[in-house]
Order: C-alpha cells, then structure tokens, then sequence
C-alpha cells in the first residue's frame, strides 16, 4: 500500500503567509458559544437554587450529591454522544444498564467474586453492556435495521431478560471488596464522581483527539463522503454502538455500587434523560457535530434542576414539566445557531 | 427521421440565419400569429458560489413542443426551477397570458397553470394513482376524500393520455417508469395545466414507452397545451418538437430555433468554443510507459457489462457518454464503491479487492464523485480535515490524531492549488463550487494516489477555477498518474483525454485516440447506441 510519491507541483515553500491559523475562538463562533450558554444556564439554576433554599443548596454535601446523582446518567450520556453524532440512537442503553446491573449480581457471579475477586462483577457488567451494544450495532450496520427500531428492540429484550435473570426479585450485593470500593470517597469525592469524571475525560479525548473520534464525526457529518474517502463506515458505526453499550455496562457497575441491589428495574427512562441530555449540550440529533463537554454540562443542568425542585419541595411532575420546557428551549435555539452558520460566516 | 410530419403546427419561428449571435427572437407576431402562452424575459439567478441564470429568455407559444437544449449546468434545471415557482428570479419578467405575474411557490405556478413533471418522478409509491393524481388537491368534504368522484375523474385523465387500463386504485410502486410517468402527466392535467414541463422525459423508457409519450404529447399539444420539452438526444427532437431554445453558461444563445436545425449548428450553439483554449497541451504518451491501471471484463448487474481498458502512466482516459449510459457507475465500480459483478482492476501490476473502498484506496485509486457536496466533503467540517478525510489515520500515532501535521498538509495544498480563501480552518460549506472541488482533489494529492478517477471535475465551477483544474490534471499526469474523466461536456473529454471510450447504454461503442474523433462523431455513436 505504498503510494508513490506523485503529489505534483512543488508547492510553494511557506512564506510564513498565515499558516494554520487557530480556529475561531470569538464568544460568537462555534462550539464556544453554545457552551456559554449552557454555563448561563447552569449558573441562573444555581442562583435560583441558593435563593430559595440558601445555605441548604449550596452546602458542600448538597453539591456532592448533585454530581453523585449526575454520574450514572452522565456516563450513559457520554455514550450517547457518540452514536448521535455518528448519525444514530440508541434507545436501549437504560434497559442494558438494568441487565448489567441483574447479570453481575447474580448468585453465580457474586459467589465467584466472593471465591476470586469482586473485579468479576465489574468485568460481567462491562461484558453485558458491550456484548448487547455490539447486537446493535451489527444490526444497524450491517442488517441495515433503522437505529430507533434495532434498539427499541433491544430495549424491551434486555429489559425482559434482565426480569427472567432476576426472577423479578432484588439482588442485593453482598461482596464486600465490590462494597467498599463504591463506598469510598478518595479526597472526600464519591467514587462514583471519580468514575464519571474519568469517563468524561476519555471521551472527550476519544472524540477530539483519536483517530477514532475523527471517523465519528465524519461518519455523522455525511457517510457517503466518508465511505468514498475510504473509511470503513459500517464496521464504525458498528463500533459506535458497541461503546455506547460499554458505557451502558459501567453505569450499570455503577448502579449497582450505588443502590447495593441488583434489580430488573434500574435505569427505567434514563435513556431518554441520557438524549435530552446530549441534545440540550448542543449535539445535533442528525449527527456530525457535538461536544462532551456540552453533554456534561447537559447532564449537569438537569441534575441540578432537580435538586433544586427537591430542595423547595416541588413536587417530580413539577419537574418534568421544567425538563420539557428547557429541552424544547435547547433545541430552539440551537436550531437558530445551525441557521446562523449555514447562512455562511 | 428528421422527416416528420408534424413541422408546421406552429411558426417556424425565426430563421436560421445567424443563431450564434445569440439574438433573441424579436419577431413573436410572424407565423400563424399566435400570441405567446408563457414569456420569460432576462431572467437572472445567482447562487452562493454557483454559476445560474444570467439573462435568459423563452418564449413558449400555446400547442408547442418547446424544446430547451444546453449541457449540463448551461442552466436548464434552474430555469425550470423558477418557472415552477421553486426559485426566486432575482431579476426579469414572466409574462403569461399578456399578464406580467410572480410565481412565488410551487402552488402559484400550478395555479397559472404550469405543471412541470421532474426527472426524479416526484410520485409517491404508497400511494394509489388516484391519490397521486390528487395529490395536495383532493377532492374531499368535510375532511373525507369523494372517492368515486375521485376515481371518475380519474379514469377520465387516464384515458385521456391513452392509458385507461390502469386503474385508479393501483399501488404507483407496482407501474413502470412509463407509467409512473403518465400518473405524473395526469397530475399535471388535472391542475388544468396550460404549459406542461417536462425534464428528460424518455431517459428513463425504452423506444416503444417513448413513442407512447410522444403520441400522449402530440395529442396535448392538439388541444392547446404548450409543452417545454428537455432532452439531450437530438433525435428525439427532432421528432417531436417545434422550436428550440439553447441555453449555455446561463443564458439564452439562440431561440424560436426551428427543430430542424442542423445538428452541427445546435452542438455549436451549445457547447460554444470556450473550452478549449482552457485545456493546456500535454506531451504524448510514451507507448512504453508502464500500465498503471488495468480494468478487465469489469460489470455491474444491469448496469455495464465488459468494460475493459487500460491507463498508462501520464494518460488520461475519458468516459464520454450520456446522463445514465453507466459512465459513472463505471468509475464507481472501479472503485469499489459497488460490488461488480464480474471483472477484474488491477493497479500497477496487483489486483485489487473488488467492492471495497479501502482496498482501493490502499491501492492508490482515488476518486472525485460527481456529487461533490453529498458524496465528496464534509460541509460542516474545516477544509483541512476535508482534506485529510484520507490520510488523517496515517498522519495519527497510536490512534491519536496530529492535528498540526493535518494543518500543515492541508495549507501545503491550499496554496498549491490556489484555493481562495486560504484559511483551513473554514467550513467547506463556505467556499465556491469550484474551490470544493480543489478540496476533494486535494485530499487526493496529499494521500499520493497513483489513478485518479474525476466524476464531473468541473461541474458547477466557473472558468478560472476550471482552468486551474485542467492545469492540475496536467501536471499530475506529468508526474506520473493516470487519470480517467468522465464529463458530460463532450469537447472537455476530447480536450483532456488522450484515448476515448464512449459509452452507450452500459457498452463501450468505440475506443480510440482522443485526436482522431470530433464531437459530431460521438454524439453519434452516443445516440446509436441508445437507440439500440
């Protein structure tokens, strides 16, 4: 595969003309603003929330619990992002998340924790979660199932599987090692925070810097351009699935750390918070453009929202109407940025 | 066939004499004194970037066959486009009927009664002939369809085009090309339509199905409808048109033409002369020169079927064929981007794995799709990672991209090709037509492929930047690659190419040295073959 060196022309040797120049970083350009705004956003919450709760909201327990309760969803968020802006879905993670959590609590790999180490239980989690990611993504690249239904499929079956697992019974973890570890708060920080910061930060290096992240953004942004430039789309995008799945099984471990019991319910509807998450961070839902750290931001925004309702007593109806209204407003205005930038610079 | 009965339906228009000047017609009231159904008067479009319309008049007469001619990108779908209401003139008149109008959507055009019937029939399969035909017009009350009405009046148009055997309640899906053509007739009929576009009608039918649509359209035009007929086999025309307008590089160079032009002074008027002093001359090919690319046998189901060739080193081969011949599909299946059927490519001397791009790829093919923005860039992403969309995993250590590296490539290329503006770090969307295509081209130079493959190369690109296009193949040739082109301007292969292939209904008809045959010789071979 050695091409010979036929590139023509001597191109002109650089006259220091401007060079790689940086990319736009103005307040009103690019990804930069989108993320401002959703720092505002979070920002105003946070105003809200210390005047009318005070000293209850902004009590370092109080935040430490916020970003306790944003890490589970947030890494299935973190996901998420990748297959949306890969140009897809995936409405299965929640239910995967539930049938990690029933698949490494079971009798047989607790007892083999227990026997070995309790890493078991993680691995079986992680396992579960890119082995029903791969079934998606090879059922949308190569079977050509659409995303929505190859995954809504998902999502009922794994749901159910985790139910017949679980016999409908609540597993509750009794490994110690797997126990403690969940438990422990290095730096006064809950491992579960650890975890979703970590993930973050490999996805945001995945997505920007790796050639990896490269292809997901080409494959979003226009497959058949990146089909003819002589990338494998099919066996990405099957990839892109699998990685959503993988995250799926971490917040599945995850889960199961948190709550100490296995159950066929966990993570009901959160693949539709995980979604309105990454859309409210700016990614596009048609794929080709989007950001982590807007998905973060996303995750955050929500999970704070909530706090703050919980703080005042509002009641989780009153919730979920604030959580429309904002994703409605989200997509509102980033609609109008697309029109902006597509109207030429 | 040029003897026809049916010349004298309406004027013979202007004469003949001196076309080239590109007078329009000034005299409207020769003739059987018709007055003017539809007139169109120094319509001006512009696009970001694309070259449109720049000044063009049509005079459409009511009971006309008015057929448009140009090559492609001469402007023919724009125009269509405005009289349908979809685009916006930026400047002009359309008079119909005396009355100056605008024609704001596609529902004002159809309410002046002008119909027009797409080359992509714009037929929705779901749906039964009925509901086709009524369309966005149904025939309800209180929000429930009257179906009998419905299909009564269906029967009626079905008949009236000669197709009453297709029944109202007949799934689109299950008809033929044919008829899904004529349920997009009836709907046009059913608008009460008084002019009736038409683009490409025939491409897609066999020469019996044609000479259905022209009996369907001889019989409209006896009762008084105007039809502005698009096609680009001569022939064609001749059978069944009145007078011809021809469009090029965005404006009118000749109209009223009578249809019995002669073929010469029509492929003259098109293509005009412009082209040629563009093209840089190249030294001749030596015949020892290594064979670089070697297609043999190659076919695709339907499509093509036993094409072979070779490219040397330095040559440039061109693919000259009509819109649907399978010249693309051949440049495509060379590539990999379909899975051919039977055949073999080899480069310099190695097979290459059919239907896959990236053994293709690997293999040092590149291709220009003809499709730039939807098949060749990344619209929302900057230049330079258009530009490295192949490379940028060869550049990456340990899968982490370097971006400094990709920089540096892409401006290396930006400024070799003289792509304005020079900043990499813009969107592709942003830059002109012909500045895209240097993109994709540059993708290719930096990935140092040994064949290229351009679709089109200078479709939609305005003539400085397709000048520096040529420039670019001349010296890539220089270097050593083989290139094949295929275009639809006819005068831009035989100028680039050194040998042809012309290509008819997915055979090649004739190969030979780009020097030995002229445009009259091709088109000839081109529609021979496709009245075969």
């Amino acid at each position: 595969m050695t091409a010979p060196e036929i590139v023509p022309g001597a191109p002109a040797p650089a006259d220091h003309a401007p060079a790689a120049q940086g990319r736009r970083t103005g307040l009103l350009h690019g990804p930069v603003a989108r993320n401002l705004g959703l720092v505002i956003a979070l920002v105003a919450i946070c105003v809200v929330g210390f005047a009318t709760a005070g000293d209850r909201f902004a009590d370092v327990d109080n935040v430490v619990t916020i970003l306790r309760l944003a890490a589970v969803t947030g890494v299935l968020s973190v996901g998420m992002t990748f297959v949306i802006i890969g140009g897809g879905i995936d409405l299965s993670v929640g239910s995967v998340l539930g049938l990690a959590s029933v698949w490494a609590s079971t009798l047989a790999t607790q007892t083999m924790a227990n026997d070995w180490h309790w890493i078991v239980m993680v691995l079986c989690g992680l396992a579960v979660g890119a082995g029903a990611g791969l079934v998606n993504g090879v059922l949308v690249a190569y079977g050509k199932v659409v995303a929505f239904i190859a995954t809504l499929a998902m999502m009922v079956s794994a749901r159910g599987l985790a139910e017949i697992i679980a016999n409908r019974r609540t597993q509750v973890v009794k490994v110690p090692g797997f126990l403690d570890f969940f438990r422990a708060s290095p730096l006064g920080i809950p491992m579960l925070v650890w975890i979703f910061a970590l993930v973050s930060v490999v996805g945001w290096v995945v997505l920007n810097r790796t050639t990896f992240g490269r292809r997901t953004v080409a494959v979003g942004g226009n497959a058949e351009a990146a089909r003819l430039a002589g990338i494998k789309v099919q066996r990405h995008t099957m990839y892109l699935y699998a990685l959503a799945g993988l995250a799926a099984g971490i917040a599945g471990v995850m889960m199961l750390g948190r709550t100490t019991a296995g159950s066929s319910t966990n993570g009901q509807l959160y693949e539709l918070d995980a979604i309105a998450a990454v859309v409210v961070g700016g990614t596009l839902l048609s794929g080709g453009r989007g950001t982590i750290v807007g998905t973060v931001l996303g995750v955050l925004i929500f999970t704070t929202l909530s706090n703050v309702f919980t703080q005042n007593n509002l009641s989780i109806s009153a919730q979920a109407v604030a959580k429309g209204v904002i994703i409605v407003g989200a997509v509102l205005l980033q609609q109008r940025f697309a029109d902006r930038s597509r109207a030429g610079t | 066939m040029v003897n026809d009965d049916r010349t004298t339906t309406s004027a013979p228009g202007t004469p003949p004499d001196g076309p080239a000047d590109g007078a329009p017609d000034r005299a409207p009231d020769r003739g059987p004194d018709r007055a003017p159904l539809l007139t169109m008067r120094g319509i001006v479009k512009h696009f970001p970037g694309a070259r449109a319309l720049d000044g063009v008049d049509l005079e459409v007469r009511p009971g006309e066959v008015h057929c448009l001619l140009g090559q492609n990108g001469a402007g023919k779908s724009t125009l269509i486009k405005v009289l349908a209401g979809v685009h916006q003139p930026d400047a002009g008149d359309i008079v119909v009927d005396g009355t100056p109008v605008t024609i704001d959507d596609p529902v004002a055009g159809l309410r002046l009664g002008v119909a027009t019937m797409y080359q992509e029939l714009d037929v929705v399969d779901g749906l039964t002939v009925a509901e086709n035909i009524f369309l966005g017009h149904e025939l309800a009350s209180g929000g429930f369809t009257r179906r009998r009405e419905v299909a009564a009046r269906t029967r009626e148009l079905m008949a009236r085009l000669g197709h009453a055997s297709i029944p109202p309640h007949r799934e689109v899906g299950r008809l033929s090309a044919a008829g899904k053509q004529i349920v997009s007739m009836a709907r046009a009929l059913s608008h009460d339509a008084r002019v009736i576009v038409m683009d490409e009608p025939s491409a897609v039918l066999d020469s019996e199905e044609v000479a259905n649509l022209f009996r369907v359209v001889r019989d409209l035009t006896a009762q008084g409808v105007a039809v502005v007929y698009i096609s680009h086999r001569l022939e064609e025309i001749r059978q069944i048109g009145d007078r011809i307008t021809v469009l090029k590089d965005g404006r009118t160079v000749a109209s009223g033409l009578p249809a019995t032009s002669p073929t010469p002074e029509l492929i003259q008027l098109m293509t005009g002369r412009s082209v040629e002093f563009a093209i840089p001359r190249r030294a001749p090919v030596a015949d020892d020169a290594p064979i670089v690319l070697d297609v043999d046998g190659l076919a695709l189901h339907g499509v093509f079927e036993g094409v072979s060739f070779t490219v040397r080193a330095g040559e440039v081969v061109g693919l000259a064929g009509l819109v649907g011949s399978g010249r693309s599909e051949i440049l495509e299946t060379v590539f990999g981007a379909r899975a051919a059927t039977a055949g073999l490519v080899t480069v310099a001397g190695r097979p290459v794995r059919t239907g896959s791009v990236p053994a293709a790829v690997a293999a040092g093919l590149g291709l220009c799709p003809e499709e730039r923005k939807s098949q060749g860039l990344i619209l929302d992403e900057p230049v330079y990672r258009n530009v490295t969309l192949s490379t940028f995993a060869r550049t990456a250590r340990a899968g982490m991209l370097d971006e400094t590296a990709e920089r540096a490539q892409a401006d290396e290329q930006v400024r070799a090709l003289e792509v304005r503006p020079g900043d990499v770090a813009r969107p592709v969307r942003t830059l002109s037509g012909g500045n895209q295509q240097k993109i994709v081209l540059a993708r290719w130079l930096v990935h140092g492929c040994r064949v290229l493959l351009l679709d089109e190369p200078t479709r939609g690109v305005d003539v400085g930047a397709r000048a520096e296009i040529y420039a670019l193949i001349a010296r890539l040739t220089e270097a050593g690659a083989a290139v094949v082109v295929v275009s639809s301007e006819i005068e831009e292969v035989l100028g680039l190419a050194d040998r042809v292939l012309v290509v008819a209904e997915g055979r090649v008809v004739h190969t030979g040295p780009a020097d030995q045959i002229d445009e009259h010789r091709v088109l000839d071979l081109v529609m021979e073959g496709s009245a075969a």
